[in-house]
């Protein structure tokens, strides 16, 4: 008999019965609607074991990769371990290995893992500065390439986490992560299709990320990158991102100004608006959204009603919570 | 209807409309298609601007099972508690009107023929007191 374990507890699943009905019968708390794996209310992710690809229909491509599955179609031949979404997370110490300014406001951060940690560029882990104050920060290294963790931190005023980040934090220092986790990210396949990612300030770091991770594995359709800021001062690593351009000549980088007369060589307007300006029409391409929370939402909107197909749509909004 | 699986109700009424239409396929070609109109509409879209545009897309998605007469397991109190938060922010005939429209429409794109089109829409038009909470 097959079973099923959560929350510490395995249960054995009976004929003919779901995960979700399994679980949900034994008092877990695994929200659900629909019951007939349309509505994706009862996502949940194996953690041990493998879900059967009938309980991953609809799924975008990077909740598959990680083993997400829908409870209520969920009925495995084999043993599984699964947990809901929030609960998957590790935590484990990293040593500050590196600490960079980008620019005036945004800086680079190393870190190495004391364990290894499996993740995919663009993902985020939390990183904590007292046990219970934590923030995301988006994963701008490559882990086939890099060695380390890289982060970009935008410091904001009387910023909790950042600003600490920023004033004390030191190399060589320990702190606490936990992650990764999101599904942000590029999943391999599809060489040809068009990527077009967009992002602003900070946003670029799993940008950055996805974009040589992209490159890398041999994505050979046309990349085009817009990052924006308000002025030219909050743009950071173009120089790089040049290189890259002349290096690969299916990847294309657009550094937007959208406050103040843009210098040479950059556009004038804010990044997503530049994009949809440039590109009218999104059907069968893949996005990638990452940063202001306000920007992200209006261009996956409107990207979406250009044409693109939800699953396509990969979006980071980066929420800051005033919340302790 | 209320107390009886709508489901139920379909299956030995519309038995083979989904399979007609093609299943699980018809319903992933329709969705993004049906979604587009409808935050497209200024006289719903309110209704559907979630903080999560994802999960929003994944609900229609299971309105568009039912109306193919696709397997599923809402009832009629579903209906009626899923769209109570709506009916308070002034959901009524003209807005469920507007969604047929649609459905209409989505299915007419995809070249789907009128006779079938008229079972779905027979499907979703059988929910409408539920819906509007009546
Ligand atoms: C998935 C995800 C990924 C993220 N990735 C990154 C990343 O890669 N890099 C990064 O730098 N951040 C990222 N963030 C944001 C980050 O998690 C923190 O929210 C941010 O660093 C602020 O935390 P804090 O403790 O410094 O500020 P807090 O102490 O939480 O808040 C500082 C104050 O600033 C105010 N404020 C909010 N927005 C602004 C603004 N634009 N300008 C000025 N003031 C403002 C807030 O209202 C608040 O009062 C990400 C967020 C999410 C959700
Ligand atoms: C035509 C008949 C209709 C049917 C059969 C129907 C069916 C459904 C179903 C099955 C869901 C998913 C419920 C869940 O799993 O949580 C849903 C959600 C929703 N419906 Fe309808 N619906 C109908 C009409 C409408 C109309 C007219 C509107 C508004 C104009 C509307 C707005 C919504 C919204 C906004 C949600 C998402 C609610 C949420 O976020 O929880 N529906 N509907
Ligand atoms: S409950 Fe709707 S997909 Fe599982």
């Amino acid at each position: 008999m097959t079973s099923i374990t959560y929350g510490g507890n395995t249960y054995p699943l009976d004929k003919d019965q779901s995960v979700l009905d399994c679980l949900v019968g034994h008092g877990a708390p695994v929200p659900f609607s629909c019951r007939s794996g349309v509505c994706q209310t009862c996502l949940m992710r194996a953690v041990r074991g493998v879900p059967p690809e009938d309980s991953q229909r609809g799924l975008k491509d990077s909740l598959k990769l990680q083993n997400y599955f829908l409870a209520c179609v969920c009925h495995p031949t084999n043993d599984l371990e699964a947990a809901l979404p929030q609960d998957v997370v590790k935590s484990l110490p990293a040593t500050v290995t590196a600490l960079e300014p980008l620019n005036s406001e945004i800086m680079h951060v190393s870190l190495e893992c004391h364990a290894p940690l499996e993740y995919r560029a663009g993902q985020f882990i939390n990183l904590f500065r007292e046990p219970t104050l934590g923030r995301s920060y988006s994963l701008a290294s490559v882990p086939q390439h890099d060695e380390h963790l890289h982060l970009h931190v935008r410091r904001l005023p009387q910023g909790k986490v950042s600003g600490w980040i920023h004033e004390h934090l030191r190399i060589g220092q320990t702190v606490e992560i936990r992650g990764p986790s999101g599904d942000c990210f590029y999943v391999p396949g599809r060489p040809e299709q068009e990527l077009v990612l967009i992002g602003t300030g900070s946003g670029l770091a799993p940008l950055y990320g996805i974009l040589r991770d992209a490159l890398q594995r041999g994505h050979s359709g046309p990349i085009r990158l817009f990052h924006g800021s308000r002025n030219r001062a909050g743009l950071y690593l173009t120089d790089r991102l040049r290189e890259l351009a002349r290096e690969y000549p299916n990847f294309d980088y657009v550094p937007c100004v959208s406050g103040e007369e843009p210098a040479p060589g950059l556009a004038a307007g804010r990044a997503h608006e530049i994009a949809f300006m440039e590109i009218p029409d999104f059907k069968d391409k893949r996005l990638f959204l990452c940063g202001h929370p306000e920007m992200v939402s209006a261009a996956k909107r409107r990207a979406f009603l250009a044409g693109a197909a939800m699953k396509d749509i990969y979006a980071d909004p980066f929420n800051v919570n005033a919340a302790p | 209807m209320t107390e009886k699986k709508l489901a139920d109700w379909w299956n030995e009424s519309h038995g083979s409309l989904y399979e007609k239409l093609g299943g699980e396929a018809a319903v992933n070609a329709a969705v993004d298609i049906f979604y587009r109109k409808v935050l497209a509409d200024p006289r719903i879209n309110r209704f559907f601007e979630g903080v999560d545009m994802e999960k929003q897309a994944a609900k229609q998605k299971a309105f568009l099972t039912m109306a193919f007469g696709g397997p599923h397991n809402y009832t009629g109190m579903d209906m009626r508690r899923g769209h109570a938060h709506l009916v308070k922010q002034g959901l009524n005939d003209v807005h469920f009107d507007a969604v047929m429209e649609h459905l209409g429409a989505t299915m007419k794109e995809l070249n789907v023929p009128d006779e079938l089109i008229a079972q779905a829409a027979a499907i979703a038009e059988s929910t409408r007191n539920d819906v509007l909470g009546r």
